[in-house]
């Protein structure tokens, strides 16, 4: 027993600090170049206050912004996005965010429909990793691994990330113990413009049914939100391509209508809403920038407001003053980025 | 049941910790289950094959064995009233029985073997004779499963056999036992091959926790690791993309993937069979040694006795002896004497033996015949070296060199570059690519590609090589370290925080700079496909 706690135990101790540390040191911050990677993790640090959650792909976070909801409507909001992230990441993520809060509404882009089954590793790692441990985030490596992939690598993703020591820069000691928030609430901002020029033509597909893989994970995100009286709302955000076909917005419409699901296709209400694709996207078409984030913003929040029941909290201090420091911080932001943006075309 | 696998590496800490944690008399038993279940979780068809190979020869050695212990208690009984010529005739009688039932065991043993590996090879060379020499249909190949292993327990129970045969040993009276010896999991992969007498010493012994035999086990796989995964597959890169368009890479690249295949081999082989041996040492199962190291050997034959030595052994004791001393062969001799003269007629025998010998070694590897070549280069190179060596004898007398440390240097590097270029008809596994690519050494002048950048086009970087020589220099030093004494004891007397920082380093050096999971390939041991 002595031999045990004299020895084996301080090595015990030694070889799981060194591990754990190269672990930290080795596995990728996201802190400049990709911040879509560090988006999920972000969550755990902010007040869980959120009467609606947004969840979804780049379709969500480049286009709702939770603080121009706060400033204008008084709403508490946070967008769970995350970059090509796959229905059944998007039930789990809801599982998660359930273990923290109950939100009233959740406003789900059916986007991510199109995808029948696991895809891409790094897109995984990108919504996987930054998620705490629970068995939703067990479940959701579990339906996510692509082939080639193995569980054991999202455990200790020193296994996965081991190479990286060849490739380590100044970011991977900088974010060793602490990380800086890249989005605001969720929201990831984008001043730049880059207008629509042309639109790729949609391709033909074999098959315009949706898959029985992404409609199961939809059937459990209703009945999780039923289960907790959440109401879930479907969006498909103005995004120009990847094409959205007739055949897919006429599923989801039966699906809205046959389970009295509110569902807002923005590509229908684009002019409604003013989205003007000269200037509202940084990518030609495919994402919002900050105008058309706004503008997106600004419609379904008054729409959350009168149609969905979500309060107005901004005569609540408890909320006040959790959000206008935040608020603060994205007008800052974005007066940085207008400036930078600026100094780039000069 | 690929050792890299995480599958693997968990299962067989489960197993460790399981067969320490039950009753001693049950752990032959659970060590049988865990070797079957792992067998049948790689393919559960591969559970059929061992067991008609291990019930066969259980069966025909207990038979083989009984009729011993007959003829013993017989002519015992009979000691007085027995004449010689009646003892000879009885002997006779027996000896006829049990060689029927060793000639079924390894018609059923070797008939599998050679049905599973090598029909298609057979096919193809028939079609080959077929389509040059008429407008026939080819024959179909068949789709024939391989079971891993199969060379490796397939050679183990006709060693056994024939060890029972001739009265080594008596045959085990357990079918879980002998099932055992045939299935135990961590040498099924790729050997070694082990003897019955070797392995059984320790395979069902009672075995009690010892910190010193479990650490010792780890240890020891941790180099196999090292060896496998830093080395054998980082190596693996480069050489891939050599062998991928050999007509890209002639002139000193040839030179460039002999060096690439010579160290990635021996890495990858010996690093299997340090990580097999270490499994069964951290259970106190001893398994036979199967290197020694080879690359230190200054000539042909002396680097067979070190490389791959459960192998050597087997074919010395089970192909060539027994070929050698044969009645065919006896006859033989002595007609060879009769028309050649005795100087050459006594060679004729024992260079058929040979022969025979390396043409077996090199099907052995692989139903091709590039291996079939590779082997008979390797016995022409051994029967010439036989034929010179009273030249060499005469050079040695003559210069006074053979105790000279660059002497033996100079053949240490010779015998490397002569192995490492027979064994190229192996890697491109074809053979007149291979001569081809040996010849354009001579005839395509760009040595300049070793410094000229065109390296780091093989996919390897700069840290990759730098990674390649650490390792090969580290190799080199404990190689050089182990033959007085070895590496682990001498690290056992270090301080313990001395050690403990070694073994942890090493880890961790497997831990980063080890070429797995994703972004490579997976690369399974070369041996497993024997």
């Amino acid at each position: 027993m002595k031999k045990v706690l004299q020895k084996i135990l301080p090595t015990i101790v030694v070889v799981v600090l060194v591990l754990a540390f190269l672990q930290e040191l080795l596995t990728p911050k996201y802190m400049t170049d990709i911040i879509e990677g560090a988006m999920i993790e972000e969550y755990y640090d902010s007040e869980k206050n959120h009467d609606v959650l947004f969840l979804g792909d780049c379709e969500v976070y480049e286009n709702i912004s939770p603080c121009r909801l706060w400033e204008k409507y008084g709403i508490s909001s946070y967008v769970r996005g995350s970059a090509q992230q796959l229905i059944w990441q998007s039930y789990y993520l809801l599982e998660d965010t359930l273990q923290y809060e109950t939100p009233e509404v959740v406003v789900f882009n059916i986007m991510s429909l199109m995808h029948a089954g696991p895809e891409n590793e790094a897109y995984n790692r990108m919504t996987i990793d930054g998620m705490r441990w629970s068995s939703a985030k067990w479940n959701s490596i579990q339906a996510s691994m692509t082939e080639d992939e193995n569980a054991l690598d999202y455990v200790f993703p020193i296994l996965r990330y081991h190479t990286r020591w060849s490739e380590l820069t100044a970011e991977d000691f900088e974010y060793l113990f602490h990380k800086d928030p890249v989005t605001f609430e969720g929201y990831y901002l984008r001043v730049d413009v880059r207008p629509v020029t042309s639109i790729p033509e949609p391709k033909r597909l074999a098959n315009y049914q949706f898959a029985d893989y992404p409609m199961e994970y939809l059937d459990k995100m209703r009945e999780l939100c039923d289960e907790k009286g959440i109401e879930l709302v479907f969006v498909k955000a103005p995004s120009l391509f990847p094409h959205w076909y007739d055949e897919w917005e006429a599923q989801v419409d039966a699906y809205a209508e046959e389970y009295d699901i509110t569902y807002y296709n923005f590509l229908e209400l684009a002019e409604e809403i003013g989205i003007d694709y000269t200037t509202d996207t940084y990518d030609a078409g495919m994402h919002m920038n900050l105008s058309g984030a706004e503008k997106m913003s600004d419609y379904i929040g008054a729409k959350l407001l009168e149609d969905h029941g979500i309060t107005d909290h901004r005569d609540e201090e408890a909320y006040v003053s959790v959000w206008e420091p935040k608020l603060e911080a994205y007008k800052k932001a974005i007066e940085d980025a207008i400036a930078e943006e600026a100094a780039k075309k000069q | 049941m690929s050792f890299t696998s995480y599958e693997f590496i968990l299962a067989v800490a489960a197993v460790v910790v399981i067969y320490y944690s039950i009753p001693k008399r049950f752990q032959w038993m659970f060590l049988l289950g865990a070797s079957y279940l792992l067998y049948f979780s790689a393919d559960p068809s591969y559970l059929i094959f061992i067991s008609i190979t291990t019930l066969t020869t259980y069966l025909a050695a207990k038979k083989i064995s009984r009729l011993s212990q007959e003829k013993t208690a017989y002519l015992k009984e009979n000691k007085t009233t027995l004449d010689r010529e009646a003892k000879k005739a009885y002997k006779e009688g027996v000896k006829k029985k049990q060689r029927l039932f060793l000639h079924l065991a390894l018609l059923v043993d070797l008939g599998l073997l050679i049905g599973i590996k090598y029909t298609n090879f057979i096919i193809e060379n028939i079609n080959g004779i077929i389509t040059s020499v008429s407008n026939m249909e080819p024959i179909s190949y068949l789709d024939i499963i391989m079971p891993l292993g199969i060379s490796f327990y397939t050679f183990q129970t006709v060693g056994y056999l024939v060890d029972v045969y001739n009265e080594k040993y008596e045959a085990q009276n357990s079918y879980g036992k002998f099932a055992l010896f045939v299935g135990f999991f961590p040498q099924l992969s790729q050997g070694p091959i082990s003897r019955y007498n070797d392995l059984s010493e320790t395979l069902y012994a009672e075995h009690k926790f010892d910190t010193k035999v479990v650490a010792f086990g780890l240890q020891r796989i941790l180099w196999g690791y090292f060896k496998k995964l830093v080395i054998a597959d980082r190596v693996l890169i480069g050489l891939k993309t050599l062998l991928a368009a050999p007509e890209n890479y002639p002139g000193v690249y040839f030179f460039v993937a002999m060096m690439f295949y010579a160290i990635q081999l021996y890495a990858d082989f010996t690093g299997g069979i340090d990580i097999t041996i270490g499994i069964a040492e951290t259970m106190g199962i001893k398994v036979k040694e199967n290197f020694m190291r080879p690359y230190f050997s200054k000539n042909i034959k002396e680097y067979w006795n070190r490389w791959h030595m459960t192998m050597g052994s087997w074919f010395t004791d089970y192909i060539f002896y027994p070929i050698s001393v044969s009645g065919f062969m006896l006859k033989l001799s002595k007609k060879a004497r009769q028309v050649l003269g005795e100087n050459i007629g006594k060679r004729v025998p024992v260079y058929l033996a040979t022969i025979l010998v390396w043409f077996t070694t090199g099907i052995w590897h692989g139903a091709s015949w590039n291996f079939i070549v590779w082997g008979l280069a390797n016995c022409v190179v051994i029967l010439i070296s036989q034929e010179l060596s009273p030249l060499y004898v005469k050079f040695h007398n003559r210069f006074d060199v053979e105790g000279k440390l660059w002497y033996k240097t100079f053949c240490v590097i010779r015998t490397i570059l002569l192995m490492s270029a027979l064994r190229m008809f192996d890697c491109y596994r074809d053979v007149t690519v291979t001569i081809k690519m040996f010849f354009s050494m001579f005839t395509t002048w760009n040595i300049s590609a070793l410094w000229d950048g065109s390296m780091l086009e093989l996919g390897l970087n700069g840290t990759d090589y730098l990674i390649i020589l650490f390792g090969v220099v580290l190799i080199f030093t404990v190689s050089m370290l182990q033959r007085r004494k070895q590496v682990r004891e001498r690290i056992l007397a270090l301080p313990y925080p001395a050690r403990a920082a070694i073994w942890l380093t090493l880890f961790v050096v497997v831990l980063l700079a080890g070429a797995y999971g994703q972004g490579y390939d997976e690369s399974s041991f070369i041996y497993n496909q024997f």
